[in-house]
């Protein structure tokens, strides 16, 4: 089933000079519910603008989205989102972060506490309840910012490059969290990377953007199933094919760039 | 602690310039005591209670003055990083209002309010209010975009966004706004007892102008210093040091 349906979108911005800057042309996609998508593209190409679009933060210029049968225009927290820079609130306590959504939904406070604890659980935080966040490591605070939008139990977990920061060793071990977490919750997630690899290991589907302006390349789909190992010779072969792909739109933009100085 | 040895031994030299100065003889006893008439002054200020009689009476006022600064400072500053219109027009005016001394208030609030606390406390709040003002607004506007937008997909409404994400964010802005504020706010007050009538700090040291008592007006002098030198290390200091930490704003 068809959890999300993206069509005929188009964002501009105006830019200082009043020309429009064009960010995203003709976006059309579907994304089914359970499935793990990823957006991956050259920076610049809209992809965290797709994602604050889904997410009601920004409104599309024309086209629309649609969450089932309901139109997206505001914020709601049927989509959680996860920042790159985690974003939790440096004057609450790891579970009042937690906490702070459900507090939101007015959720009864016995029930809520208990909740925030069994997701702190799963994300192998709970020895740290009591901690602030600048106390936390950057994959522990990424793994609070994860269970904060979890407890809220949305339809839709939104993500812009939330592991862009972290080492790689830590980002392997986050890999695995979030695919555990996602195959024990059956959350619908929408990833951002500029990572191939990340992009290969941990999606159903990964949707290719060009840039200049925004759009739609290609889409894969990847019927490995999780978890996957890193030596896989298909997986292997994907990344190297998104990496040509990827270079190919790179230089493309590269010789519009050149253009535009030219003329 | 490593820092008590210079601190005792600077202090020990001023007091022994000071004695020195004083055995000079250049001017007579009343115009200028030495070092142990002031300590008899203060101490004895203290024990028939004068000084704490007069430092309630003057905290009395600043509190009153000083919470009136915080609360037109915060609602003043809330508006202007909410509207932009309201930061265009008011903006600079706030700007202005803060270069000016509080004593400049004076015949002012004479002329409003006579010579009663009234006066008194329209001058602490005119000298307290717009450093409160200028970074409850700074504190507001510069709130991290991403906390505002991941609080909005939790499913904030207006109210709780302000309440619950951009008033906590900006406390480390409010702090240094009511730490500024108390100093001025102090300044303020001491302007303002120079001429009202009563029983504060500054008020004392007018009349041991008026009696001519040079050691009862060192002594208050220096109570005035120690009190805002104190509040200020160890109250807000403080509590700014904490805030920053807890903010992870301290690295
Ligand atoms: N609020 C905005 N106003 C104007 N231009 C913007 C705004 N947000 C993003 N852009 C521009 O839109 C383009 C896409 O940005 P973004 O979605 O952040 O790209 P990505 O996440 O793929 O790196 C960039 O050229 C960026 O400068
Ligand atoms: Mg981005």
């Amino acid at each position: 089933m068809n959890l999300l349906n993206i069509k005929d979108l188009n964002k501009n911005f105006k830019q200082e000079n009043e020309n429009k800057l064009e960010v995203l042309k003709g976006i059309n996609l579907k994304i089914k519910e359970k499935e793990f998508i990823s957006f991956i593209g050259p920076s610049g190409c809209g992809k965290s603008t797709l994602l604050n679009i889904l997410a009601g933060l920004i409104p599309a210029s024309s086209g629309q989205v649609m969450l089932k049968n309901k139109l997206i225009q505001n914020p709601g927290n049927d989509r959680v989102m996860v920042f790159q820079e985690a974003a939790l609130f440096p004057w609450l306590t790891v579970i009042e972060n937690v906490l702070f959504g459900l507090k939101i939904k007015k959720i009864d406070k016995k029930k809520a506490y208990q909740k925030a604890l069994d997701q702190l659980e799963a994300v192998q935080l709970k020895n740290f309840k009591d901690s602030y966040p600048h106390q936390l490591s950057g994959g522990m605070k990424q793994r609070v910012a994860i269970a904060r939008a979890l407890v809220i139990d949305p339809e839709i977990l939104l993500m812009d490059e939330p592991f862009g920061a972290l080492d790689e060793q830590t980002r392997l071990m986050l890999h695995r969290q979030l695919i555990k977490l996602w195959q024990d919750t059956e959350k619908t997630i929408v990833f951002v990377t500029h990572n191939i690899r990340e992009a290969v290991k941990l999606s159903d589907r990964i949707i290719v953007f060009g840039s200049n302006p925004g759009r739609i390349v290609e889409e894969f789909k990847i019927d490995i199933p999780q978890p996957r190992d890193r030596e896989n010779p298909t997986l292997i072969r994907l990344e190297n094919k998104i990496l040509k792909l990827l270079e190919k739109e790179i230089k493309k933009q590269g010789e519009k760039k050149y253009e535009k100085i030219a003329t | 602690m490593k820092k008590l040895l210079p601190k005792t031994i600077f202090i020990l030299l001023i007091l022994a310039i000071w004695q020195f100065l004083f055995q000079l003889n250049i001017w007579p006893d009343f115009l200028f005591p030495s070092p142990q008439m002031v300590m008899i002054t203060l101490i004895e200020g203290f024990k028939d209670g004068t000084f704490t009689f007069a430092i309630t009476a003057s905290f009395k006022r600043l509190l009153i003055g000083y919470s009136i600064s915080l609360l037109f400072g915060l609602m003043l500053g809330v508006l202007i990083a909410s509207f932009q219109l309201i930061e265009d027009t008011i903006g600079p005016f706030i700007l202005a209002l803060q270069s000016v001394p509080s004593v400049v208030w004076l015949p002012l609030a004479l002329l409003w309010f006579s010579m009663g606390e009234k006066a008194i406390i329209f001058v602490v709040v005119l000298g307290g209010t717009w450093n409160m003002v200028i970074n409850a607004s700074t504190g507001i506007k510069n709130v991290q975009p991403v906390l505002i937008k991941a609080a909005k997909t939790m499913g904030v409404n207006k109210i709780q966004l302000f309440w619950k994400v951009i008033l906590p964010a900006a406390v480390p802005h409010l702090i240094t706004g009511m730490r500024l504020s108390w100093a001025f706010s102090w300044r303020a007050l001491m302007a303002g007892e120079l001429i009202g009538s009563g029983d504060g700090l500054g008020q004392i040291l007018m009349w041991g102008r008026d009696m001519g008592n040079m050691s009862l007006v060192i002594t208050v002098i220096l109570l005035i210093g120690s009190i805002g030198y104190l509040t200020d290390n160890y109250l807000f200091k403080k509590a700014e040091t904490v805030v920053l930490n807890r903010w992870g704003l301290n690295n």
